[in-house]
């Protein structure tokens, strides 16, 4: 368990003009009895490379996020991701200690509910130190000095390490649940809905911070959301989708501006202009 | 009633039955097979509530033959309610010979120390488990912790120390103290005091734990490497007294206090009777025993 390949390193593997994807969905399926969740996903994600998932509730975005990131099994299809070795492997084909030390290090999740991605009882330092301690770091002093680096970087006073995520405000606590996510450099993050229940001036800087984030990590990241500003201001590439299917994909910009498919158009045309 | 005569038997051989025994010792054999991992047994239900030893008397019957002579310490002490019942327990249901003296013992079954004498090769040290998963207070589900432990996924215990060191700028965890057992499975030494918890290292006598509400049994083979969780710039740290015991004025041994009286006078004596015992006879004698301060 305490292989650590350079978490602090660059990798090889994590430069964004790599021309081999980061990640393959290939025609990913998930029923739920004869119900559909997701049908028939097919992308490629490239590395440092943001993508948002889009479309209205109800309309599949969390169940291929979750099957993507092996959270859900899908009833059909495949997810081939690169490791760090460079090595692209099936991911439904690993072994489960591999998925999990996969998911704690390469990986990052940053829940809707910071609730669900934080230890509400442990310190903001702990909080964003157990990933460290996970892969072997026995320091105190050294993931102390780790955690208060990336407390800083999200904007968190260092007088509030040893305070609990139960004495934050909601955008404090997201903030604080990013930091414990990136703490080990992964090179892919997936996101559910990261702005959702904040109200919109912290919402913005939420999203300022991220972006920074994500350009200066060079991390590749996929988000679901039904804001479309947020899809708009972080991503690269967006898809789109309605009833469990995608229904348009391509660069943000375009699918924004120039809308192709008639639903894309009524989702681009409902945005409230103040 | 009219019936019960002196003659006719009452209890099976220590009170189990010998399916139930046998269970428990299969069970104990795949502890000791595999060092620190938590076995499941079905527990039974035993003659005392949940809390006062049910796992450790039902390792105890399991092992226990007539030739063995036991000794029970209850907090170190031999005469306390909890020792005393025990010890009871099993002179009248397996008719064993019982001491208070650790060397003469072959089974010790303990609640929350190690004798401070060490212990041999033909001995077996009983403990009685109240909580036995370490990770419980930081992981609730079951189903998790378990995998957790089939995966080495131990980060999580550090997090407790973490806290400790974050909160009180030592690792205050008193007792319960985390132990890597051969390099592998983490466990509870169960609410012993972190004093004791070098003891359990490469000791000669076979340890056995047994939780009875949860339904656990675990082990340390003789000669196991035991080691107590840390961090590089925090090492463990056992307890230190600042005075010897006041009765027998032994040093390096785990200390009770003791409050004397209302106006603050208190004294701290040896925790394990017998040893104090033991040293009195020798004739060495504390503050309160008429010795002098040193």
């Amino acid at each position: 368990m305490n292989a650590n390949p350079s978490l602090n390193g660059a990798h090889p593997y994590n430069d964004p003009g790599s021309d081999e994807p980061l990640l393959q969905v290939r025609s990913l399926s998930k029923l739920y009895g004869s119900r559909i969740g997701c049908t028939n996903v097919e992308f490629d994600l490239w590395p440092g490379e943001v993508l948002a998932i889009v479309g209205e509730s109800g309309s599949g975005k969390t169940t291929l996020l979750n099957c993507i990131s092996t959270r859900l099994v899908p009833t059909a299809g495949g997810v081939r991701y690169r490791m760090r070795d460079g090595r692209m492997r099936e991911l439904f084909g690993l072994e489960e200690a591999e998925r999990r030390f996969l998911m704690r290090t390469d990986w990052g999740f940053v829940h809707q509910n910071p609730a669900d991605g934080l230890r509400m009882s442990v310190s903001a330092g702990a909080n964003v130190g157990e990933r460290l301690m996970a892969v072997g770091e026995r320091n105190y002093g050294q993931i102390r000095k780790t955690a208060g680096d990336w407390l800083s970087r999200v904007e968190i006073e260092m007088d509030r390490i040893d305070d609990q995520p139960r004495a934050f405000s909601g955008g404090m606590r997201q903030r604080l649940q990013i930091a414990r996510n990136l703490v080990t450099s992964p090179r892919l993050v997936f996101m559910d809905e990261p702005t959702g229940g904040l109200d919109v001036s912290v919402q913005a800087r939420l999203l300022d911070l991220l972006r920074g984030l994500v350009t200066d990590l060079g991390l590749a990241a996929i988000i679901v959301t039904h804001d479309l500003a947020v899809a708009r201001l972080l991503s690269h590439r967006m898809i789109v989708m309605k009833d469990g299917k995608v229904i348009e994909t391509g660069l943000t910009d375009r699918v924004l501006d120039d809308p192709q498919a008639p639903y894309t158009q009524l989702l681009v045309s409902s945005i409230l202009q103040v | 009633m009219t019936m019960q005569t002196p003659e006719l038997a009452t209890y099976n051989f220590a009170y189990l039955d010998e399916q139930t025994k046998r269970m428990i010792r299969r069970a104990i054999l795949k502890a000791i097979a595999i060092p620190g991992y938590q076995v499941p047994f079905a527990s039974r239900e035993m003659p005392m509530p949940y809390g006062w030893g049910t796992g450790g008397v039902q390792v105890t019957a399991s092992i226990i033959g007539p030739q063995d002579i036991l000794k029970v310490i209850d907090q170190g002490s031999d005469d306390t309610t909890n020792a005393v019942s025990i010890r009871k327990f099993f002179e009248k249901t397996a008719k064993v010979r019982t001491t208070t003296h650790t060397a003469d013992a072959t089974i010790i079954q303990t609640r929350h120390r190690i004798p401070e004498e060490a212990l041999k090769a033909n001995q077996t040290l009983v403990y009685q488990v109240p909580i036995p998963e370490p990770l419980r207070f930081l992981e609730p589900r079951e189903t998790e912790t378990r995998k957790m432990h089939a995966l080495e996924e131990y980060g999580l215990m550090h997090v407790k120390l973490y806290e400790d060191i974050a909160t009180h700028g030592h690792i205050a965890t008193t007792y319960a103290y985390p132990v890597k057992v051969e390099g592998r499975y983490v466990m509870d030494p169960s609410p012993t005091p972190k004093f004791d918890n070098p003891k359990m290292h490469l000791s000669p006598a076979l340890q056995l734990f047994g939780a009875g509400r949860e339904k656990r049994i675990y082990a340390i083979p003789p000669f196991t490497n035991v080691v107590s969780l840390d961090f590089e710039d925090h090492p463990f740290e056992v307890q230190k007294f600042h005075q010897p015991c006041a009765i027998c004025a032994a040093e390096d041994v785990y200390l009770d206090e003791v409050i004397l009286d209302d106006k603050g006078n208190r004294m701290f004596v040896c925790s394990d009777t017998d040893h104090c015992e033991e040293r009195q006879a020798q004739g060495f004698r504390g503050v309160q025993a008429g010795g002098v301060a040193q």
